[in-house]
């Protein structure tokens, strides 16, 4: 019983195919796997943008939008509607071709990423070997996307917004990378479905989440700051600053376009919440060993949605960076501290077993934390700027 | 220690995000159309004409001087004096508005008609839902449209309203009594006994049934 | 499988030449990110998934915007009035045909390049992995030493124009 509600997709996916004729099988399972996504994925976005805005109105103790439907619920609805029957705006100095290109390369790439992420047992689109690759690989090839937007559009706001969305991705995508390098390191495999597994293990009730190590939470720590950077999310939301650039790099879209762009926006939240879920806070593992009976699909969602969340709760909190500060928080800071962490993630691997590891280990982040928090706090890296040019 | 202040603010968030759903003193917000606050007595709007007795249009007050309208500064009044003549509040025979158009598409609310008006006819309201789909005729309003009564007025702006009463009440009690002196005067010139015809009912005093909402 | 490998190469074609003989820099710039894409999936095609992801990471990812960037940074994307032709182009024609018969025949020649039907090795990427830092790791640490040589370079001359006041 359990295991079928665990499976019940897998199931469900056998049995459709089964009527099929056998060469068609492997073609029409895939094909349902990828209407999977397509359907899924989206409908979280849906149901996202409404919690969010209800959740950043709660923050800012106001009610958020709860007109269209039971508590506001249908409003992604009406959105949808609003957007899709909107009028499709090109400015007529605009590079037609790479102007509709753009939003259609962006959210290709962003559901590329969701193929290869572990949502259950066995509910994987492909089980690659290089998973984690492929979808650095997709991530990476968005910028492209954003920056095509930008340029195509003509306009002085979007190449901005597009110039510093492309600056950003590119500074935070080393620390992506090279914080999941750790988990790569003591998994000894690019598989993310290896990583889960690996991580699917208990010791009495508690769970061997990477997150539970020293290493692994200044990981984690890491990961998300370059993730919500990455995403162009509150704080880091620079390349689309409304209060200075319009809208960033999609300015001058509107109705359907304008709307993939939005949703590439959140798919793209959502896929980096899900591959950090599936590297640091064991996929859809359970979080205590006696509360296995819960499909696994339904802890690795439970998981995604806490992250969307916080991203939620982050965008509620913090004011925006400046441009020198996000790139001085960058190199400065996130960098060189992930560094330090794959090096004690090496030392965590080779000193075997015992208390002694994590002792050494956590010491030495605590102190290169504070050390450097110190540092940049005194030398003023994240505080108030000097005006070299204005005196 | 760096970080410090960001969870000290998400901290905050949080007490934010949770007390709102425990707490109704921190949800400020009023649901409009279901619920309203009731406007400031000093709100205004738009004027309307005030009216006493119960027939707004012999009720009215205005005595079609036209000194609003020459005031008006975007000239969003229209009035058409009357030919006849038709006794006012305290008795003496004035013209009436045969016509008394407010294009509110122009009023400003500045309340300067208000302010020149010698009869106290002309005052703010405080009705804001104004909204119409005829852009040109329905933000043209007339006469019957701008009669609303006493009782109306006093609902809206208590304070002022029994402020307007009093002094309409005390210039009616003046002019009886020069009325009363003159005629006595007359009376006592004339030798004559004759017997004091009634003064009219003030209609300042007289509180006709129901309002114009 | 040859008809993949016909489409992928017809793309990849026409992305260089579309990158050399466009007008609009950008134009050109964004053509050799479908070359580059085209690359990748021939890798693929070849069951190469490191190679072929690593194209896309590093060329598409970073190589492409390096380009553009350098484009939008330097000379900006207008198309220049006097056509985008260099007037000795019939020579450059020629140098380029030279090269590429050059290195046409030193392929055709090579014993490698002739069809192997021998079973295609199973490289997973743990193998590579295992091999890069196992035998090869001299080379892979002199890379390293390279790329960050050329990174405090880097650094440095940025530097320099921050202090430049003199």
């Amino acid at each position: 019983m359990i295991d079928k509600a665990d499976q019940i997709f897998v199931l469900l996916q056998h049995w459709l195919v089964s009527f099929l004729p056998l060469a068609l099988q492997q073609p029409a399972a895939v094909l349902l796997g990828v209407i999977g996504i397509v359907c899924v994925f989206p409908a979280i976005f849906a149901l996202t943008t409404v919690f969010e805005r209800k959740g950043l109105g709660r923050i800012q103790n106001r009610l958020g939008p709860n007109r269209v439907g039971p508590f506001g619920f249908m409003q992604p609805i009406a959105d949808a509607i609003k957007s899709l029957t909107k009028e499709d705006v090109v400015p007529s100095t605009a590079n037609g071709p790479v102007h509709f290109l753009a939003p259609v390369g962006l959210v290709v790439a962003v559901f590329m990423g969701f193929a290869v992420l572990p949502v259950g047992r066995n509910m994987v689109l492909v089980d690659m070997d290089a998973g984690l690759l492929f979808f650095f690989a997709m991530g990476a090839s968005t910028e492209v996307s954003v920056f095509m937007a930008g340029w195509s559009s003509r306009n002085k706001y979007s190449l901005l917004g597009a110039m510093r969305a492309v600056a950003q991705m590119i500074s935070y995508e080393v620390v992506l990378l090279l914080s999941s390098v750790a988990v790569v390191m003591i998994t000894g495999s690019l598989s993310l479905t290896k990583i889960v597994e690996a991580q699917n293990q208990y010791t009495g009730i508690f769970p061997h989440w990477y997150i539970f190590t020293p290493w692994g939470l200044a990981g984690f720590v890491m990961y998300a700051i370059a993730a919500t950077a990455e995403t162009n999310r509150s704080p880091f939301d620079l390349p689309e600053g409304e209060s200075e650039l319009v809208a960033g790099y999609h300015t001058e879209y509107s109705g359907f376009k304008f709307a993939l762009f939005f949703l590439g926006e959140y798919l793209a939240m959502l896929s980096i919440s899900g591959l950090g879920t599936t590297l640091f806070l064991g996929g859809w593992s359970a979080p205590l060993s006696f509360l296995t009976f819960m499909p696994s699909w339904f802890w690795f969602f439970s998981k995604l949605m806490m992250s969307i969340f916080v991203f939620i709760w982050m965008r509620g909190t913090l004011p925006r960076l400046r441009q020198d500060q996000l790139m001085n928080f960058a190199w400065k800071f996130v960098l060189p501290f992930t560094l330090l962490d794959l090096f004690v993630t090496a030392l965590w691997r080779f000193m075997g077993e015992g208390l002694l590891r994590w002792i050494v280990c956590s010491a030495i982040l605590l102190a290169a934390y504070i050390i450097m928090g110190r540092v940049a706090m005194v030398r003023k890296h994240f505080g108030p700027r000097s005006y070299r040019y204005a005196e | 220690m760096l970080g410090e202040g960001i969870l000290k603010g998400m901290a905050e968030t949080a007490k934010n995000f949770a007390g709102s759903f425990v707490s109704k003193e921190r949800l400020t917000t009023v649901e409009y159309p279901e619920e309203r606050i009731a406007p400031a007595e000093n709100a205004r709007v738009f004027p309307f004409l005030v009216y006493d007795t119960e027939n707004w249009e012999a009720g009215l007050r205005c005595v079609a001087c036209q000194i609003c309208e020459k005031e008006c500064p975007p000239k969003c009044i229209y009035i058409d004096k009357s030919k006849d003549k038709k006794p006012d509040y305290v008795g003496k025979q004035q013209f009436y508005p045969t016509r008394f158009d407010i294009d509110i598409s122009v009023c400003m609310s500045c309340q300067i008609c208000v302010e020149v008006c010698p009869f106290e006819a002309i005052k703010m309201d405080t009705q804001f839902e104004l909204a119409t789909d005829d852009r040109f005729g329905g933000l043209l309003l007339d006469r019957e449209q701008l009669a609303k009564s006493n009782e109306y007025y006093h609902e809206i702006h208590p304070t002022e309203a029994s402020e307007v009463d009093a002094r309409l009440a005390e210039e009616k009690a003046k002019a009886d009594a020069k009325a009363k002196a003159a005629q006595a005067t007359a009376a006592k010139a004339a030798a004559d006994a004759a017997t004091k015809t009634a003064a009219p009912a003030s209609p300042t005093q007289a509180k006709p049934e129901g309002g114009q909402d | 499988m040859t008809v993949v490998f016909y489409l992928i190469a017809a793309i990849t074609v026409a992305g260089g030449l579309a990158a050399v003989l466009l007008k609009n820099l950008v134009h050109c710039a964004l053509a050799v990110t479908i070359a580059f894409g085209g690359i990748a999936l021939l890798f693929l095609s070849l069951d190469a998934q490191f190679a072929g992801f690593v194209q896309i990471l590093v060329y598409i990812g970073a190589v492409a915007i390096l380009i553009v960037f350098a484009i939008l940074l330097t000379r900006g994307s207008d198309v220049p009035k006097d056509g985008v032709f260099s007037p000795t182009w019939l020579t450059g024609v020629a140098i380029a045909s030279a090269v590429f018969a050059v290195m046409g025949w030193a392929v055709i020649n090579s014993v490698n390049a002739i069809p192997q039907l021998a079973a295609v090795p199973h490289v997973t990427v743990h193998d590579i992995g295992v091999a890069l830092v196992g035998s090869y790791v001299l080379p892979l640490e002199i890379v390293a030493l390279l790329l960050t040589a050329a990174t405090v370079g880097a650094v440095i001359v940025a530097m320099h124009e921050k202090g430049g006041a003199e």
